[in-house]
């Protein structure tokens, strides 16, 4: 990884919550916050899938919400990155045998990092994001996104 | 031509980065005013209870911590109590303050963590990052307990599965010490600030009268006037020993306004009161076991010799969670139903929300404190006319802002 030059734009990343317990959500948060500060490399969450490069999936998606996953993914602007935060968005984890699963995430979008924990610690969340900032370059570089 | 334009219905979420959990709100919106607000919970709907109708109760409280991310220690307390009654379990004392001490910390982490969301609802971010930079105090001293930060995993059927060993008083102390430098602080900033001053005085109004018609719980109940606390209307675990007693608005102002500035009121003063509650066990721990039994297999040989129903307790950070158990003679429960704070409390927003405006929702929603989480678009739709507008986040966010600029003009 060629770390100035992966720099030299900000990652902005779409958090979606498809049904987690928010113990990995309140995780990705405070990486953002002053403690782990991810935000001095610029990465920071936006409001809406459109102006996001990265999307943030967590939980291990309900029936009701893997369409709208989706439509989510389908609205960010290429080059994107999905990645998995937690255990269940990976494999179901503890809610693997529920009845309402449509998941794990890679059954509904394709995913390119995932970073396992119940819940992940935020340094692994920001090991995550390093490995997302390799994967962008090498896509803007035309690589294919399979 | 007037009958197009009014009433817009305005449908929230179930997506809204600021929530951090999926609901769907419809508003309907005559101007800025909300008219009527009704919501349809259930997007993360997992099954829990049905997945812990297989599983024995040591395995369900590793499911019940999972419930929930921000009240990791809350249904497993809840759940381990209701199964203890049945299966007549004594738990031993320092497992009781072990138990209170972790429990009380979360409550710590969790209302600087709403009051960090609070303060990012209104466009002050700067108060928003101090918050959660305060919090993780907390959740080193969660972390030095139980060794995880978010899904502790520390209460086991009978007891705790870890101990606080001597070397960790002095960490936790530091901690609560901190703290309390810091109490003033959060204090001015959150109470006196003119920005949280002029958005939540007045704003989603809940009286004691609805409040008490609506059955919500904790601090929502508490900045109505309601002196509905768990810990000192029936105490469990340590709280028997303790004096704790409601925190109500009174504390800080001299009227019960119901609105969204006396519940950031009980909360700030509830972080005070589970500091002294915490100090308070450090100096009192008892000695002895941690656990009524050590070995898994001797609580399920105990469970499996259960036969009858309870209700499990806890005052959680939101206010009373409620775990109801049935077990016969088997090592898996017949029946459990779990109802989380959040539930009693939600059913208030139709009523809040009511005469609103626009601008307002976003932290009159997050006002009581909602464990679901919603956000990213908002639609709104002119019935009559067949138009539909599509409202980001990010804009009604703009028009919260836009509110808090004007007001500080």
């Amino acid at each position: 990884m060629k770390l100035t030059k992966a720099l030299n734009r900000s990652l902005w990343a779409f958090h979606f919550n498809s049904g987690s317990c928010n113990g990995c959500d309140i995780e990705i948060v405070a990486t953002l916050t002053p403690r782990y500060d991810l935000e001095r490399f610029g990465v920071k969450l936006v409001g809406s899938p459109r102006h996001a490069d990265v999307l943030l999936v967590t939980g291990p998606v309900t029936s009701q919400m893997a369409d709208r996953l989706r439509r989510v993914y389908a609205q960010m602007p290429g080059p994107k990155v999905a990645m998995v935060i937690g255990t269940c968005g990976l494999s179901g984890g503890i809610f693997s045998t529920s009845y309402n699963l449509a998941g794990p995430v890679d059954q509904i979008i394709p995913v390119d990092v995932y970073v396992p924990g119940c819940a992940p610690r935020p340094e692994a969340i920001i090991q995550g994001v390093v490995t997302v900032i390799a994967k962008l370059e090498r896509l803007e570089v035309g690589e294919r996104n399979d | 031509m007037t009958a197009k334009k009014v009433p817009y219905i305005v449908p929230v979420g179930p997506i809204h980065p600021a929530l951090k959990e999926p609901v769907h709100i419809e508003l309907t919106v005559s101007g800025e005013e909300v008219i009527s607000a009704d919501f349809t919970p259930g997007q993360t709907h997992r099954g829990i209870e049905w997945m812990g109708l297989s599983r024995n109760p040591v395995q369900i409280v590793h499911l019940t911590d999972r419930i929930c991310g921000i009240c990791g220690v809350t249904h497993s307390l809840a759940f381990a109590r209701a199964v203890e009654q049945i299966a007549d379990i004594t738990v031993p004392e320092r497992a009781d303050y072990v138990r209170t001490i972790i429990a009380e910390f979360e409550r710590i982490q969790s209302h600087l963590l709403w009051a960090g969301v609070a303060a990012h609802e209104l466009g002050f971010d700067t108060l928003f990052y101090l918050a959660w930079r305060v919090r993780e105090g907390a959740m080193d001293a969660i972390e030095l307990i139980s060794g995880n930060r978010v899904n502790y995993d520390i209460i086991q059927i009978g007891g705790v599965r870890r101990d606080i060993t001597e070397d960790q008083f002095e960490p936790i102390r530091r901690c609560l010490a901190n703290y309390k430098d810091l109490f003033g602080k959060l204090k001015m900033l959150f109470l006196e600030d003119a920005v949280i001053n002029s958005r939540c005085k007045g704003a989603g109004r809940l009286s004691f009268e609805k409040a008490m018609a609506y059955s919500t719980v904790g601090p929502t109940a508490r900045a109505s006037g309601c002196t509905a606390d768990l810990r000192a209307d029936y105490p469990y675990a340590a709280y028997g020993d303790l004096n704790v007693k409601p925190v109500l608005p009174t504390v800080y102002s001299n009227d019960i306004n119901g609105d969204t500035y006396d519940r950031i009121v009980v909360r700030i003063f509830e972080i005070a009161q589970s500091i002294e509650i915490i100090e308070e066990c450090l100096a009192n721990m008892p000695v002895g076991r941690i656990l009524w039994e050590e070995k898994v297999a001797g609580i399920l040989a105990a469970c499996k010799k259960a036969k009858g129903e309870a209700v499990g307790l806890h005052e959680a950070p939101r206010g009373e969670c409620l775990h109801y158990v049935a077990m016969d003679l088997a090592e898996i429960p017949i029946a459990w139903k779990v109802k989380a704070s959040s539930y009693s409390n939600l059913h208030v927003w139709p009523l809040i929300l009511k005469g609103a405006q626009l601008a307002d929702i976003p932290i009159i929603v997050a006002s009581i404190d909602p464990c679901l989480s919603c956000t990213d678009r908002v639609v709104v739709t002119d019935a009559a006319a067949g138009r539909t507008k599509i409202f980001t986040k990010e804009e009604l966010t703009r028009l919260s802002y836009e509110k808090t600029r004007r007001l500080m003009q």
